[in-house]
């Protein structure tokens, strides 16, 4: 669409002026880590790592960061297994309501988080999962499940049936031609919604805070406390660790991406609040 | 034979994933549902009495038996520490009422036969009508209350349904607000994104790539990260006063923490990606030979994009900005981190119920009817964007 040449540089101007309010407070916490003074103010009177330092050096910190490792890759492998397990269940099976079932179990990605955490506070405190980390990685998987099954689904709709009747007249037992030419073929849609699901889980607050206790708390959680006490720098170090697992997915993301043909782009996996 | 091996292998492969989301988000919902319904502090905590309430009519005071059962009872509840909830409860359905059963309980060793004078004479208000009509009405294994109170409505001691009092009711108002930040949310994103997406849909691929890079690294970046940025970002002595000092913009440091427009800042940054990216997709997807045509058959530029651009492009504004405003109404992190007391979103409450005042029925009411909203929200969805994807950027 061709317009006015001062509209398109209006227009452009505008974009990049957004562009930059996207990205301008990720990139201005990473010198506010770096700073050497006690305040979170730029500029910063000098750099150091001393806030690095003092978070891995915090039992607190270095607790949130192993509970957040655990249960990310707790459930990274749950709901890789259960989804991946489901959406392959959905692609064979011949049955009505298909399109129901998928929508029911994608429930999850649409129902605010507050009242999924709240539901899972409720229903955990009948069993004893309130304050456990089984609890936790329970709850992440029903969270970060429907982008696995959606991921994979996607998938799974450019793969040729037809392949799998061909192993089969040329021989292969059909758990040979799963393993030897479904899975190859849809691995890089089962990577995605595995880097989905622990994102989903690294990033995932609200329902830390209803049902982790301080034994419990993972990163984002950590951080949220360290908010509401008292701002140290600590925390935009924290951030900026956080920031740089989320390109590392990111990255490893786009490249699945572009390796498996996936026609669709399921979204974030920062669940919003 | 074939077909039905083949449904039993896909049966296998479903059951495990539909046993975890039944048994860890379907059956918690249902338990949230009849949180907000149920009423089991009378029926408890007082078999007796609501026994004794059974055969009474409702008019003038129940029977002697009623007075013996509820004094003997409250006295065992005292005992076994279960007076807390059960008190918690009645005060909810009338302010005062915790007072009344606590000083009922320790009484026990003043009380005699009859029980009717005794009460009455320990507290004028075991005589009264009304007091006994809640009791009773709350031996009914639901309640309407919590629903109710979530309205703005109450309930008389007789069972009319009137306007909750003034300083209770600050729900409608509530889901008010969430709605009118929900929708300025919706329409900052939408008239931001768009002219954001369609520059972008227009840059060589060298250049869309780094635009897009910028989009989607806040994309992926945590919500809390971003609202953490914006919560340094805008404080008194914070990096934007300093910058606007500096450029001689302020005098003095200004108030950004903590309002209205720090949230809308924040939840605008974050809910910004969610229409720039399904813009994008339809944009890139349209034919320019239909804008050409329209060009070599006499439209103005402007005409161009109201007749041709904007209704192609439809779609894309209304699966984005439905998708903001349905994730906006549920957002709880980014009011409670950057904006102030009279900022606060439905979710705010819940947690608020749920952690605070340990009033569950409220927190679960409150709960519903923001599933609710969300539902409704979902069916609109469904009839104005075809094959809109749930929480997805349809590509």
């Amino acid at each position: 669409m061709k317009t006015g040449n001062g509209l398109a540089l209006t227009v452009r101007t505008f974009t990049a002026i957004v562009l930059v309010f996207l990205i301008a407070p990720i990139v201005v916490v990473f010198p506010l880590s770096l700073s050497s003074g006690e305040l979170l103010t730029l500029p910063t009177p000098g750099y150091s790592l001393r806030w690095y330092d003092d978070f891995f050096t915090s039992s607190k910190w270095l607790l949130a960061t192993r509970n957040s490792f655990i249960v990310g890759i707790a459930t990274a492998i749950l709901a890789t297994f259960l989804g991946t397990l489901g959406a392959l269940g959905i692609f064979l099976g011949r049955f009505r309501g298909k399109t129901f079932l998928v929508a029911m179990l994608a429930t999850p990605m649409v129902v605010p988080v507050v009242v999924t955490a709240i539901a899972l506070y409720f229903a955990f405190s009948f069993v004893g999962l309130n304050n456990t980390l089984t609890g936790l990685v329970l709850a992440h998987t029903v969270l970060s499940v429907p982008y696995v099954l959606i991921t994979v689904l996607a998938t799974l709709q450019t793969f040729d049936r037809n392949l799998l009747k061909a192993a089969a007249t040329l021989g292969a037992p059909p758990p040979a031609a799963f393993r030897r030419v479904l899975l190859p073929l849809i691995a890089p849609g089962v990577a995605t919604g595995a880097l989905f699901a622990f994102a989903t889980s690294f990033d995932e607050l609200v329902v830390a805070i209803f049902i982790a206790g301080p034994q419990q708390f993972t990163l984002p959680r950590q951080m949220y406390a360290g908010l509401r006490e008292f701002l140290s720098p600590t925390i935009a170090s924290a951030a900026v660790l956080l920031i740089i697992c989320s390109l590392l997915l990111l990255t490893a993301n786009e490249y699945f991406r572009t390796r498996g043909k996936t026609r669709t782009l399921p979204d974030d996996p920062a669940e919003p609040n | 034979m074939a077909i039905s091996r083949n449904n039993l292998l896909a049966a296998a492969l479903i059951a495990p994933l539909f046993a975890v989301v039944v048994a860890s988000f379907i059956v918690p919902l249902a338990v949230t549902l009849w949180t907000a319904i149920g009423n089991p502090e009378v029926r408890e905590t007082l078999p007796r009495t609501t026994a004794a309430l059974r055969g009474w009519n409702g008019e003038g005071l129940p029977s002697e038996a009623a007075f013996a059962a509820v004094a003997a009872e409250l006295a065992q509840a005292h005992e076994a520490q279960a007076i807390g909830q059960l008190s918690r409860r009645l005060n909810f359905e009338e302010a005062g009422l915790r007072a009344l059963l606590l000083k009922t309980a320790r009484a026990k060793d003043r009380l005699s036969a009859p029980y009717r004078d005794a009460l009455v004479a320990l507290d004028p208000r075991w005589g009264e009508t009304s007091l006994w009509q809640i009791l009773a009405r709350n031996t009914a294994a639901l309640t309407p209350l919590y629903l109710l109170r979530s309205l703005d409505l109450s309930l008389t001691p007789d069972g009319k349904i009137v306007a909750a009092p003034a300083d209770e009711a600050i729900f409608l108002a509530l889901f008010a607000r969430t709605f009118v930040i929900s929708f300025w949310v919706t329409i900052l994103c939408v008239l931001i994104g768009y002219p954001v997406a369609y520059t972008l849909s227009t840059l060589s691929t060298r250049w869309a790539n780094i635009g897009m890079a910028l989009v989607l690294v806040p994309f992926w970046t945590s919500i809390l990260v971003r609202t953490t940025a914006w919560f340094i970002l805008l404080q008194r002595e914070g990096p934007v006063n300093a910058l606007l000092l500096g450029l001689g913009v302020v005098d003095a440091p200004i108030t950004m923490i903590f309002t209205r427009f720090a949230v809308y800042i924040a939840m605008v940054h974050v809910l910004l990606p969610f229409v720039v990216l399904p813009l994008y997709s339809v944009m890139k997807g349209i034919n320019p030979a239909y804008l050409r045509a329209a060009a070599s058959l006499g439209a103005p530029p402007w005409k161009r994009f109201i007749r041709v651009y904007l209704p192609l492009t439809m779609p894309g504004v209304a699966a984005g900005g439905l998708m903001v405003f349905m994730l906006a109404v549920g957002f709880y992190i980014t009011p409670v981190l950057v904006g102030g007391p009279e900022d606060q979103m439905v979710s705010y409450f819940i947690a608020f119920f749920t952690n605070q005042t340990i009033n569950w029925g409220m927190a679960a009411a409150l709960a519903c009817l923001l599933l609710a909203m969300t539902a409704i929200l979902v069916v609109v969805a469904r009839l104005i964007v075809p094959g809109f994807r749930l929480g997805g950027v349809s590509a």
